[in-house]
């Protein structure tokens, strides 16, 4: 902003920046999402068909291989599943409601699980000890199974999968909060702040959490990835999303019985646009645990 | 000891309890219990006569306490679905699941292991770097798009073997198993190659951390130094060691194998008890989503017990903190 050029210290931002982007594969990932996430935000402008509108759609291109033309003219790049919707456009508004649940549960997720992390960390004693039995349960069970459980009982829906999720992963967040937390509150900052007398609310959020957060924002990369993944897979087994929402998931779920006729693309393309952006997101998330992690400081 | 068992005992007793009371919440008070219940084409009079028999006009409290009671006698109701108890149902199918995650893990071992040692062994390798970045990925395939890009594959475009189901089946102690016959071992190759993928990274990884950390260690040096060959310093001094961790760890993976059996057995129709919970769930036959909730509850309680005990039997201090 100023228009002094005289050498400048380097802020820790800068200094994250540069070293995130040392790495070509941490880059590389960074770029295949932000293009992933403009897709998803652009679908509605720039898929080739509304795969939402019936009125386009034409059941005689039901099935259609990857590159051939349909009836109106359109070419279906990525062939068209058995309503004859174009997948290209199919796959894009499902990233949309793949990436929505994904970041949206991660994000509640780390909200719940930084507060109770927090909270069992600053308060101690027997608050402590209840939160922290509770995260051991929830880790000694796996995801999939305490999802499936959740879903028996509420049925499918995006907020249904999206609680599932929570349910899942904020202990991840509550661990490695409370762990970082424990060696924060022993601080000065800490203590003087206590000795303003200032209200435990804000000592936990205006002061601890700040400080907590590098590898809160690590552990919410990676359960990102994890939450997008858990999300297709619960829609595969037909308890995630309903079908007015096509997730990722659910997409590749549908192309599932024409597979064994030799349909392939059906289910393919849907998976590859599922994997690269797990794999973009794991790679960005390494990168993070790297940069971030105090310990590999010089 | 004997305190540390009594006190982990009870735990596993409590939390046991607090799975069965939320699962009793989850389906007598979320749901409506006349409807999970009773078939629904019983008539009003029916309803309010089997309301009474199943107690369903007595305070919650006492409705948990039946169900416990039931519970503790092995009785969790009857499925809608094949009129058959909801025990029965899922006993049934455990062999095939177990035979599944069982054959899950050999393969995981059997591929995992000579490819973290060759990782370990030869860190900078190209082919170590590749088999890195391949384990990087089985952590982050989609397990089920895989499964169904293998049934393609193999099944589809080339023909080699059967898509889904498990198979011919031979007896054995009176129950069936694929793995018994020709058929049956081709039916069950392709699910349980899906299923391992992620214990193949796992077992890599371990492998070649164990290797890399143990070629560092005094006797693996004076082994060497003694002239011993290569192949023998690997196989005795090395193999040896690293073997404790893979295997404690893959332990810990039977249950999670099995939960996540799920979606393996739904992919490949294998008739198990993943698919019966999903195949359950889809039509609401809520005895049996029940009746496998508890028993998976109770199976990892029961995993988690072993692998505390067995760890407090190898290692001193865990004992000694239990004390404290």
């Amino acid at each position: 902003m100023s228009a002094t050029t005289a050498p400048r210290v380097e802020t820790p931002f800068q200094r994250f920046v540069s070293e995130f982007f040392a790495s070509k594969l941490a880059v590389v990932g960074l770029v295949v999402i932000s293009a992933i996430i403009l897709v998803a935000v652009l679908a509605p402008w720039i898929a080739p068909q509304d795969p939402y509108d019936l009125a386009v759609l034409d059941i005689m291109d039901g099935r259609l291989e990857p590159g051939s033309q349909g009836g109106s003219g359109i070419t279906y790049w990525l062939g068209t599943d058995d309503q004859g919707r174009d997948m290209l456009s199919g796959i894009m508004y499902g990233l949309r409601i793949s990436l929505l649940v994904g970041v949206g549960s991660a994000v509640l997720a780390a909200a719940v699980g930084a507060t109770l992390g927090l909270l069992a960390a600053y308060v101690g004693g027997k608050t402590d000890t209840v939160i922290m039995r509770l995260v051991d349960l929830q880790l000694s069970f796996p995801a999939i199974l305490a999802a499936l459980m959740i879903l028996a009982f509420l049925g499918k829906g995006i907020m249904n999968v999206v609680f599932a999720i929570v349910v899942v992963e904020w202990a991840y967040y509550a661990r490695t909060v409370r762990g970082n937390a424990l060696v924060e509150r022993q601080r000065e900052y800490i203590e003087a702040a206590r000795c303003l007398a200032l209200p435990p609310r804000r000592i936990l959020f205006g002061h601890l959490l700040p400080n907590c957060l590098p590898p809160l924002i690590v552990v919410a990369t990676m359960q990102i990835a994890r939450a997008i993944a858990l999300e297709a897979t619960l829609s595969f087994l037909g308890l995630g999303v309903p079908i007015t929402e096509p997730s990722l998931g659910l997409l590749i779920s549908n192309g599932y019985e024409y597979m064994l006729s030799g349909k392939y693309w059906i289910s393919f393309y849907p998976g590859i646009a599922l994997l690269v952006t797990i794999v973009a997101i794991n790679l960005v998330g390494d990168q993070l645990r790297d940069v971030l992690n105090p310990r590999l400081k010089k | 000891m004997a305190l540390y068992l009594i006190r982990r005992l009870m735990q596993s007793g409590f939390v046991l309890i607090a799975m069965s009371l939320l699962v009793f919440l989850g389906v007598y008070a979320v749901g409506d219990p006349v409807e999970i219940l009773i078939s629904p084409d019983a008539d009003q009079e029916e309803r309010e006569r089997a309301v009474r028999a199943l107690g369903l006009d007595l305070p919650l409290w006492h409705q948990y306490l039946v169900f416990l009671g039931r519970a503790l006698q092995g009785d969790l109701g009857r499925s809608f679905v094949f009129n058959e108890p909801a025990i029965q149902l899922i006993l049934q199918r455990m062999p095939a699941t177990l035979e599944l995650a069982f054959g899950a893990m050999f393969i995981s071992v059997l591929i995992g292991l000579p490819l973290g040692l060759y990782a370990g062994l030869r860190p900078d390798g190209r082919l170590s770097k590749t088999i890195m970045a391949g384990s990087i990925l089985g952590f982050s395939l989609p397990s089920f798009w895989v499964g169904l890009m293998l049934i393609m594959l193999f099944a589809v475009q080339l023909g080699w073997l059967p898509s889904t189901g498990r198979g011919e089946t031979a007896m054995l102690f009176g129950i069936r198993w694929s793995f018994l016959t020709g058929d049956g071992l081709a039916h069950i190759l392709l699910p349980a190659i899906n299923l391992s993928l992620f214990k193949i990274s796992l077992v890599i990884r371990l492998t070649r951390a164990g290797v890399r950390e143990t070629m560092l260690m005094d006797y693996v040096k004076f082994a060497r130094a003694k002239g011993l060959t290569p192949f023998r310093v690997t196989f005795v001094h090395v193999f040896k060691n690293i073997m404790i961790p893979v295997v404690t760890v893959l332990g810990l993976e039977l249950g999670g194998t099995i939960a996540f059996s799920v979606v393996t057995e739904s992919v490949f129709a294998w008739p198990g008890m993943g698919k019966l919970i999903i195949d359950s769930i889809n039509v609401l036959d809520r005895p049996v989503i029940v009746a496998y909730l508890m028993m998976i509850v109770l199976m990892f309680i029961v995993i988690n017990l072993l692998v505390d005990l067995v760890y407090t039997l190898l290692d001193p201090r865990v004992r000694l903190e239990g004390k404290a």
